[in-house]
């Protein structure tokens, strides 16, 4: 479905954000993507939405480059959620933002109603359907905005930093939410956690370079290649092994 | 509540007003936007000392007020700054004109009081118009009619993008300014010193959170174009719109060829003849 080949990508010409990076991810799968901050992986999830063109190398999506040329048919295909909920709410009520993806792709009001509708289900918020997106806490943006890009169907969904914000309720929520939806969907997080419960592979990128793609249980579980990367055990983890060493 | 926070609450709840009628118009954005142009265009083309004229066509700025109930007050809290500029211009004009037109009694009336009514009028009607205008299409629908009209994609999303960087500003100076206070207490306003970096600061992130609206209007399929469709505008609405758009261009061309305000009067006044 996504398929990344010696992808390198510079803002400014000199210095590389993303170095020689290659994977492969099917359909279906929900992919996590870890690394400190500036590691890039915002960088990369803009490049898979074709919100960066620039780059150099071979990015595909179903067989299609993603390139200027392919814009339109990637977009339709992926779904981005900001890590900045405000900016990508801005229409006056969340209905309308909900459906502001749908009636673009020219769907009758009817559809679209109901494609508003099963979006707000599907995270819960139907409650807030009229309510007006500047007086919604952060949160709530963060689940309208999800619900924006469900609004549309897309066959691969990018996250990034879904649960920032989040109450624990809400962010178990989410991860149900995530659990639930289908397609592929990439999520950058550093809530190691959320990954972990989420993701059935992961890819770690430090300073630009894929340094582990696999399993996420494998990658989640070695400290010592978590900490060279500017990370951290998940807490879940910390937890066991805490109590395996009260334990013996 | 500060300035600022009003001014923002303002424009968001004039917007979600907006968007909430004209989510329920049976009238077609493109006949508002005629009508309101052509009304606009009627309004600045009469004369400078035809008071009377002007105050006829005050007639479709309040039945569109009470038909759509628009209130006015409500809406001259929202214009007042713009009227305010309307006002200064007008003010000039007794200082330019200084010929004597009209004797009433004692009072001399000059040219030049004559034309600063009637300018401060043309000014609060055009005004109000496209205010009303505006309420009853929303940004969204007044883009659709301007895509319809033929204008070109680029402006129409210039002219979105530029009222949504409004907001995304004025949010961004409240962000900011805060950030500012918080570590500067006790300092009334900010330091002028800290004023070319403030500025500077604020036009970059603003620029980026306005490129994110905008990624995020692309990712969501925006092109430019507007389908959007308001339900049963085009089947029920259609003869509505024509008739509307004819009725009051017809309404307006009339009261700009003849006095009708000034016959309505002498009819009232003497009936008899
Ligand atoms: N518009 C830009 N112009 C120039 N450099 C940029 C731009 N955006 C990001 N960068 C740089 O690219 C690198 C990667 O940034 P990116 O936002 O992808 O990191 P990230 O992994 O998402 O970090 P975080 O976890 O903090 O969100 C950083 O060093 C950052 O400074
Ligand atoms: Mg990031």
């Amino acid at each position: 479905m996504v398929n990344l080949d010696h992808l390198t990508f510079t803002y400014d010409g000199n210095r590389e954000v993303l170095s020689d990076i290659s994977f492969h991810l099917k359909a279906g799968e929900t992919v996590g993507l870890i690394g400190a901050n500036g590691a890039g992986k915002s960088t990369l999830l803009k490049i898979l939405t074709g919100l960066l063109t620039d780059y150099k190398g071979q990015v595909k999506l179903d067989g299609m480059d993603v390139n200027k040329k392919n814009l339109a048919a990637v977009r339709e295909k992926t779904g981005y959620v900001f890590q900045d909920s405000e900016s990508q709410l801005f229409l006056s009520t969340v209905y309308e933002d909900v459906a502001f993806g749908p009636r673009n792709y020219g769907y009758s009001e009817e559809e679209v109603q109901k494609k508003v509708m099963s979006a707000l289900q599907q995270v819960h918020i139907e409650e807030l359907k009229d309510r007006p997106i500047y007086r919604m806490s952060g949160g709530q943006k963060k689940l309208a905005a999800i619900a924006t890009i469900l609004s549309m169907e897309p066959e691969v969904i990018l996250f990034d930093e879904p649960s920032v914000g989040l109450d624990p309720k809400n962010r178990r929520n989410l991860i149900n939410i995530i659990n639930r939806i289908g397609g592929l969907k990439i999520i950058a997080s550093h809530d190691l956690d959320m990954i972990f419960d989420t993701c059935d592979k992961t890819i770690l990128i430090e300073k630009g370079k894929l340094i582990f793609y696999g399993e996420t249980a494998k990658i989640l579980t070695d400290q010592r290649l978590l900490e060279e990367s500017g990370l951290e055990l998940p807490l879940s983890m910390q937890i066991r092994d805490g109590n395996r060493k009260i334990n013996t | 509540m500060s300035k600022l926070q009003q001014a923002i609450d303002n424009l968001h709840e004039a917007d979600r007003e907006a968007a909430k009628r004209s989510g329920k118009s049976r009238i077609h954005p493109v006949s508002r936007l005629c009508v309101c142009m052509a009304y606009i265009g009627i309004v600045v083309s009469f004369h400078k000392y035809d008071v009377t004229g002007l105050l006829g066509m005050s007639l479709f700025i309040i039945i569109t007020g009470i038909l759509e109930d628009l209130s006015f007050i409500r809406g001259f809290q929202r214009i007042k700054y713009i009227l305010v500029f309307v006002v200064l211009l007008g003010a000039v004009n007794p200082f330019l004109d200084k010929g004597i037109v009209m004797q009433t009694g004692s009072i001399a009336v000059t040219g030049g009081m004559l034309s600063m009514i009637t300018l401060l009028i043309k000014g609060i009607l055009t005004v109000y118009c496209a205010y009303h205008m505006f309420m009853c299409t929303g940004i969204e629908q007044l883009c659709r009619a301007l895509r319809c009209l033929k204008v070109p994609k680029g402006g129409v999303t210039v002219v979105l993008l530029i009222y949504r960087y409004i907001i995304v500003l004025l949010k961004e100076i409240q962000r900011m300014s805060l950030a500012y206070r918080l570590r500067a207490p006790g300092q009334k306003g900010i330091h002028i010193k800290a004023w070319g970096s403030f500025a500077g600061l604020l036009l970059l992130r603003s620029m980026e959170r306005a490129q994110n609206v905008y990624d995020s209007m692309l990712l969501r399929g925006y092109d430019g174009e507007f389908r959007y469709e308001i339900l049963g505008q085009e089947k029920t609405g259609k003869g509505l719109s024509i008739a509307y758009t004819a009725g009051w261009i017809g309404i307006f061309i009339l009261l700009r060829c003849f006095p009708v305000v000034q016959m309505v009067g002498d009819m009232i006044i003497s009936p008899g003849r």
